[in-house]
């Protein structure tokens, strides 16, 4: 027969008198009380910081996760909060940065490679290789069609102008730093970003 | 930001125009609220409509949407006439005793060298006089007719407040309650900031408008102070760096230029861009530009790229019109003149003006390709969404590809945040499915392009198969080998003038000081350079302490340039190198260096005896009142209405149609007749942001489709009142160009405004909602917005168009 003690009790028994480390060596181990609950949401968890990139404020931001990174682990965001030690933000998220995790896990993310082949309703679902082959070789036609080295004046000009492309603002300055080199090498002119709208 | 959120704290006012922190911006908004309790900082809230920051202000008053100018004219004419401004700053920091060429004129709202034929200016008369060593001449005395100074305040002499009511609707009592405790922050030890955002920016004159606000802090002796300075609040998390890195048509990283076609030779293009001091002894510092162009060159192209060939100049592609904006490509894919467009986190169907024109140039495309971590808009452009989206597609013959990519969860690098703090971040977990980071697909995509040239030739094969790409992985660039790249190494041993050896072949350099012009570093972003040194990833540093307890944390993050928080921080000392007063006390000469909370935005030995300006980067070493050639519609900012204007004339230039409008706004055949009038339209609407989302990817998160769950207007009850219309009932908003529906909301946070003779109201539209996501569908706002741009950026005039309403 096993008694059970809840925290709150186990501490009174031992305030009535009795040792509560000899209470539990003689096997009255207690449950966890409920008030106790939250404090064991992120045991377990691996912390990792970040910074949100909703606006430009630059809050900072922890995102718990669990798993610990090993193969065959499924780690799964599962909490945020603000970073009390960013000298901006205190520890304060804002509406939007506070309910990052729905975004994160929001169910319109896109899971696979998808292409609408023309003047079809529906999206088919791809590999990468054939994403990126197609892709590449759609790119290289049109530059090898299109490509101009000289203006209509007969300037060296060594532009593809047929093909354009928007980057992200929310993106890494190292993503934008290998889109820049990228498209001039390819003589992309037609590029901008969301610092105009 | 040329100052930085912390900073904030540090003002003794703060004008909020041209934005509304407290709603886009409410964690960096705290310092508003912190200014007011620490020192009783003033919030004044100039804004068309009562927002989440008025409803926190000490002082407000609503004006019409994009009339903001002329509100800031005022100000200017206002503290010249009254001897309010900062004189001993004036004359030692700004351009104002520097003394303007003949030929430079502005009448009947136009500025000399005017072509309405290709609405355009030929600015060359738009300068200084220059000496016969080629120095600008000067009047010290402020006295000189042709001086900065006094063609300045005859140009505002023309804003009275009365001017300022009939146009901007605000009673002339209030600006001169508004004025006055703006003039007050002109004596030394106090400060004001300006914070602005998409307020300012997204108007047909907004450059000019920022402009404004800028010479208005420089007359008041704010700039380089801290808790002063112009303050772009950026709308996203990393349009900062994005722009910093140039992704833009026109821009190479740093700020630099791309061609233009004109400048076939190398020799040509180094010397429009090295710019050498337009007075004796300053350092305008982008005399040094060959060093940091070179640099990225040999970034780039490595051991291929020489002094013999030029650094491969040849290669770079060189433009024919000023810009190859987002308006201009969506106009190109109209006409047919595009084939392929790449998205990559853009929602552009969503984010552009005329949703009706996009989804038209969309449809013209033969191929597509949208990365994005969301099911956005874009992506289904083709598919129909019923009355928010009715396409048919089996008449859109686009190739479209969906790439999963990770978000910021998943992934790692650094972001710059407004106060241009790069600022590293880790990955947290894997992203969904086969999701993968925009790094690898765009690394991918180009070994791809690579190998088949490699196999078939093609057109000019060059930069593709000599393009440097020394990664570990090719296919997958690490974050770090990138941030060391646009940081920067030495390619050889190199020394200083002494002969020591400052940095080993191979080591990344401590910053852009050490940037050679003869080839032998290597960097790919000079302005980033010092954010991934020898030390190590310095965006990723986490030290909190404030030493001087003026909210600088220098050993938080990096910041560009140089980890320097405060720009212009030089002219926050008197010239003769004392603060300007103890409360305001921030770097200073202790009598053989600059010292003090930052890092000196001045060479740290160059004594206050030598007289250099602080402003560094121009040419005349101090702020420019005068704007000389650099914007295109004239040197000083002049008013012009709103491509779509409720009222019929330009108050300012009443007599000439050209003025009416800004003078030089593009506007492509194709848009001609998609502009409406004020008899159809009557009525002036200005888009906006809410705190519970973020433009239109919240709308795919359930706690904010919750908080805010559907698209609604703010109309005045005036207005209401007058179209029958009660809270909560549903209305359809009209522009020339398309229709949305939403809930009207009736409050008393929009009032109509008497204008030049007429009652204007104006109606309120958060940007939220569209037909994709968790949220109510809705028709996206920009089915409602105007095909047209600001004069300089091309940025969308968002803020100031003219719609009709009815109820449903």
């Amino acid at each position: 027969m096993s008694v059970r003690v809840s925290r709150r009790n186990f501490l009174k028994l031992g305030a009535a008198g009795l040792g509560a480390s000899s209470m539990a060596m003689m096997g009255f181990a207690p449950d966890q009380a409920l008030a106790s609950v939250r404090h064991f949401k992120l045991s377990g968890a691996t912390m990792t910081r970040n910074v949100c990139t909703y606006c430009s404020v630059g809050c900072g931001m922890l995102l718990y996760a669990r798993g610990d990174g090993g193969a065959n682990v499924i780690d799964n965001i599962y909490h945020v909060e603000g970073d009390p030690d960013h000298p901006v933000s205190r520890g304060s998220l804002c509406p939007r940065g506070a309910g990052v995790l729905d975004f994160i896990h929001s169910p319109s993310r896109v899971k696979y490679p998808e292409v609408r082949e023309p003047n079809t309703n529906e999206w088919k679902r791809i590999s990468w290789d054939e994403a990126f082959d197609r892709i590449a070789r759609h790119m290289k036609d049109d530059r090898d069609r299109n490509f101009q080295t000289h203006d209509d004046q007969g300037r060296l000009v060594n532009r593809w102008m047929t093909t354009s492309m928007v980057a992200a603002s929310a993106c890494t300055n190292e993503t934008a730093y290998l889109t820049q080199k990228i498209t001039r090498a390819l003589g992309i002119l037609t590029l901008d970003n969301q610092a105009r709208v | 930001m040329t100052n930085h959120w912390v900073d904030i704290r540090n003002a003794n006012v703060i004008l909020s125009m041209g934005g509304n922190s407290a709603e886009a911006h409410p964690v960096g908004f705290r310092w508003v609220i912190h200014a007011k309790e620490r020192s009783k900082a003033i919030l004044i809230s100039v804004d068309p409509r009562y927002n989440r920051t008025t409803a926190v202000s000490d002082i407000h008053a609503w004006l019409r949407t994009g009339t903001d100018i002329v509100w800031l004219g005022g100000l200017i004419s206002y503290l010249i006439e009254n001897e309010l401004y900062n004189r001993d700053y004036v004359l030692a920091y700004t351009d104002a005793p520097l003394i303007v060429r003949e030929g430079f004129d502005f009448e009947d709202g136009l500025f000399s060298g005017y072509n309405p034929d290709n609405r355009t200016y030929d600015r060359s008369t738009w300068n200084f006089e220059l000496d016969e060593n080629g120095f600008a001449r000067t009047d010290p005395t402020l006295q000189h007719p042709r001086c900065v100074f006094q063609l300045l305040r005859q140009h505002y002499s023309r804003y009275t407040v009365e001017q300022v009511e009939n146009i901007t609707g605000m009673p002339r009592k209030k600006v001169l309650q508004i004025w006055d405790v703006i003039a007050q922050t002109a004596a030394p030890d106090k400060t004001m900031t300006i914070l602005y955002a998409l307020g300012w920016t997204q108007h047909t004159v907004g450059s000019q408008m920022i402009r404004a606000g800028a010479m208005v802090q420089l007359l008041l002796g704010n700039m380089g102070m801290p808790g002063g300075g112009v303050n772009a609040l950026r709308g996203h998390s990393n349009i900062q760096g994005l722009t910093d890195i140039g992704l833009l048509s026109n821009l190479l990283p740093g700020y630099m230029n791309l061609p233009s076609a004109n400048l076939q030779t190398y020799q040509d293009y180094m010397r429009t861009r090295i710019k050498q001091p337009l007075l004796e002894g300053e350092v305008s510092y982008w005399k040094f530009y060959e060093r940091f162009f070179v640099s990225m060159m040999k970034e780039w192209y490595g051991d291929v790229a020489t002094a013999e060939n030029d650094w491969c100049y040849d290669w770079l592609p060189k433009l024919s019109a000023p810009l190859y904006d987002i308006l201009y490509a969506i106009n190109q894919m109209v006409r047919g003149e595009m084939t392929g467009a790449f998205c990559q986190g853009f929602n552009i169907l969503a984010a552009f003006p005329n949703k009706a024109k996009v989804t038209e140039g969309l449809s013209k495309l033969k191929w597509l390709v949208v990365m994005d971590p969301l099911k956005v808009e874009t992506g289904e452009f083709w598919q129909n969404h019923g009355e928010f989206h009715p396409v048919d597609p089996s008449q859109i013959a686009t190739e479209v590809f969906r790439l999963p990519t990770t978000c910021f969860a998943e992934d790692d690098g650094s972001i710059t945040n407004s106060s241009r703090w790069l600022q590293w971040h880790h990955k947290a977990a894997p992203p969904p499915g086969e999701s993968r980071t925009d790094t690898e697909i765009l690394a991918q995509v180009m070994l791809r392009i690579k190998r088949l040239y490699e196999e078939e030739g093609g057109a000019f094969p060059e930069p593709i198969l000599n393009l440097a790409w020394n990664y570990t992985n090719p296919a997958y660039p690490s974050s770090e080998e990138l941030a060391k790249e646009y940081n920067g190494r030495a390619l050889v041993d190199l020394t200083d003038p002494q002969g020591n050896v400052i940095r080993r072949a191979g080591e990344q350099l401590d910053d852009f000081s050490q940037l050679r012009e003869d080839g032998t570093t290597a960097c790919g972003c000079w302005i980033y350079s010092g954010a991934f040194t020898e030390k190590g990833n310095m965006m990723d540093r986490r030290d909190n302490s404030d030493p001087y307890d003026v909210g600088m944390t220098l050993g938080w993050a990096w910041a560009w340039p140089m980890n320097r928080r405060l720009l212009y921080n030089r002219a926050s000392a008197r010239p003769d190198g004392t603060p300007w007063s103890q409360d305001k006390a921030f770097i200073w000469w202790n009598g053989s260096r600059w010292v003090g909370a930052d890092v000196p935005d001045f060479a740290v030995t160059s004594p206050p005896s030598e007289g250099v300006g602080p402003f560094i980067l121009t040419q005349t070493g101090r702020g420019q009142l005068f704007a000389s050639e650099w914007l295109n519609e004239g040197p000083f900012p002049e008013h012009y209405e709103p491509m779509e204007s409720p009222i019929d004339r330009n108050p300012l230039s009443p007599d000439n149609p050209l003025a009416f409008h800004n003078p030089i706004a593009r506007v492509f055949d194709e848009d001609k007749d998609d502009f409406g009038s004020n008899k159809e339209f009557p009525y002036a609407a200005t888009t906006y942001r809410l705190t519970e989302h973020f433009h239109f990817w919240t709308t795919h998160a359930r706690l904010n489709a919750i908080a805010q769950p559907e698209k609604f207007i703010e109309i005045s009850e005036q207005l209401a009142g007058e179209l029958g219309i009660a809270v909560g009932e549903r209305v359809r908003v009209r522009s020339k160009r398309g229709y949305m529906d939403a809930v009207a909301v009736v409050t008393k946070r929009m009032v109509p405004l008497e204008i030049d003779g007429r009652t204007v109201h104006q109606i309120g539209i958060p940007l939220h909602w569209g037909f994709k996501g968790v949220a109510r569908k809705a028709h996206l706002t920009n089915t409602l917005t105007p095909f047209v741009g600001d004069g300089n950026t091309q940025t969308p005039e968002f803020k100031s168009f003219l719609v009709n309403l009815e109820k449903l």
